[in-house]
């Protein structure tokens, strides 16, 4: 995977920001949700 | 759109692919169909706008985890034959169909189209969503198998955490809650919620890529793969894995590891109020219990990445070892402590629910340990028909249990005593199975130029 040529740049195979949009594309709604769950646990221990 | 472009060799991964592309194409899918678990948020609401019981407004849900189990074990071979893109579209296709059947019956008031659209196509989806990117995983990863399926499988277990929040506030925003919800309101949310996950599965299909069959990880090689007698080189059909008694052993493991935790899931707010009924007042310990339920959810998900991925170096049969062996430990403890420790009880329950949750995530790289990745899709799939007999078996258990004993009278912990004691005994019988688990003998095997060929991806 490192070792690339120039023409496997050009096709965007390993664009970094394709790859941090597509982690975005699923960490941004699995962060919401994972806030929503957090934001109940202090109930629990009665604050 | 072309049939070609779902062929497995329109989806071969040019050089410098990146494979960290393909976890988040997984997630997509499984952050999408993990909504099932968020099921009960639509239950209310349902039966006060469509006059319905709980039994009737808990159909569609178990009707599409008994599909999931049987769509998963019939459809398994063409998924690997068909390759993942094929796999993600009819599973995506699947999943918002059943969203969208659900909204016009709910038009119609025909509560029989929500059974039917969610309960039956959407089943569909999840089986088939659910076992699509496991073996493409596997082969991308094929130096951390069990971190890369326990990244996509903690996703199932994070689609609920996403899916509840965003239904309750679409409810609300349709004047869909409260005592007279407007039953279009419903139908607008799961018409929205079709659509969202439409396009939010999109990029599953789109950017799923296999790796071509002369690829690897930079650095790394066949030769260096772990070594272990009991991570084959060979390969298993997936018709061949079920005459195995390994596969079978592994059923058993699967199922009461499942057993265990769904036991005190599915009933885990009720339990905390029987354990610790003391607080405040009402209110303050429904939201002390909705904390629990929500650890507990967390518990499940984090387990999933965390043991999964300790497997890739502590070994698939140690690791099932450990969730087996420490939960009949923990639970022994939650039985002999009951109430009297409140970190004791929550911790031990937090690595019950870890453990089960890695359960799920553990299995598919222990299906290639054991039958190579020839036809693990397929497997995984068969073997899946041990949630939907879990799915049964633990609440069976604990709510028979506990209801008998509070018709008793009986007060407190003492409602589930009896229950994880069952629970210990189905967690040492699954211990005792896994230290059964010897490698498949060859006879099971494909010819070996076949397997030469998968090692390198061929069948990804």
């Amino acid at each position: 995977m490192t070792d690339l040529t120039s023409e496997d740049r050009r096709d965007g195979a390993l664009n970094p920001a394709l790859i941090a949009l597509v982690w975005l594309w699923v960490l941004v709604p699995f962060g919401y949700g994972l806030y929503q769950l957090v934001i109940k646990i202090p109930a629990l221990f009665g604050t | 759109m072309a049939a070609g472009f779902l062929q497995r060799e329109r989806i071969v991964a040019p050089p410098g692919w990146s494979r960290w592309l393909i976890p988040p194409a997984a997630l997509s899918i499984h952050l999408a169909i993990g909504q099932a678990y968020a099921w009960s948020v639509f239950k209310p609401p349902l039966e006060a706008g469509m006059d319905i019981s709980g039994v009737a407004s808990a159909l569609p849900f178990t009707l599409g985890i008994i599909m999931l189990g049987l769509s998963a074990a019939v459809f398994g071979t063409k998924v690997d034959a068909n390759g993942p893109r094929w796999a993600m579209l009819v599973a995506s296709t699947c999943f918002v169909a059943g969203f969208l059947i659900s909204a016009l019956g709910l038009y119609l008031r025909q509560y029989w189209l929500v059974v039917f659209g969610y309960g039956f196509v959407g089943g569909i989806g999840l089986g088939i969503g659910y076992i699509s990117p496991v073996s493409t995983l596997i082969k991308w990863f094929p130096d951390r198998p069990g971190l890369s399926t326990g990244i996509a499988i903690m996703g199932f277990g994070g689609g609920a955490l996403i899916a509840s929040p965003l239904t309750n506030q679409l409810l609300t925003a349709f004047g869909a809650t409260g005592d007279n919800p407007d039953v279009n309101g419903i139908a607008q949310t799961f018409l929205v919620m079709g659509l969202i996950y439409a396009v939010f599965m999109s990029v599953g299909w789109l950017l799923i890529r296999v790796p071509a069959d002369d690829w690897r990880p930079a650095g790394w090689q066949p030769s260096q793969a772990k070594s272990h007698a009991l991570i084959t080189t060979a390969n298993v059909s997936a018709a061949n894995a079920i005459k195995t008694p390994q596969f079978w052993l592994l059923w058993v493991v699967l199922t009461f590891n499942v057993t265990a935790g769904i036991g005190i899931l599915e009933r885990a707010a009720p339990i905390y109020r029987d354990f610790f009924p003391d607080a405040s007042s009402p209110t303050a310990l429904a939201a002390a219990a909705a904390g629990f339920v929500a650890m507990l959810s967390l518990a499940n998900a984090l387990g999933r990445i965390l043991w999964s991925s300790t497997s890739d170096w502590a070994g698939r049969k140690n690791m099932y070892r450990f969730y087996l062996g420490v939960g009949a430990l923990l639970y022994l403890a939650v039985t002999l402590t009951t109430n009297s420790n409140k970190v004791v009880f929550l911790i031990c329950t937090i690595f019950i629910l870890s453990f089960y949750g890695a359960g799920f995530a553990t299995v598919p790289a222990y299906l290639r340990d054991l039958f190579g990745t020839y036809q693990v899709g397929a497997i995984h799939g068969r073997l899946l028909t041990a949630w939907s007999t879990a799915g049964v078996l633990g609440p069976l258990i604990v709510n028979a249990i506990a209801d008998a004993r509070i018709a008793a009278g009986v007060q407190g912990p003492g409602r589930y005593t009896t229950a994880f004691m069952i629970m210990i005994g189905l967690l040492v019988v699954g211990f005792v199975c896994n230290e059964l688990i010897r490698p498949v003998h060859e006879r099971f095997h494909e010819p070996r130029a076949d397997a030469a060929t998968s090692t390198t991806g061929a069948q990804a």
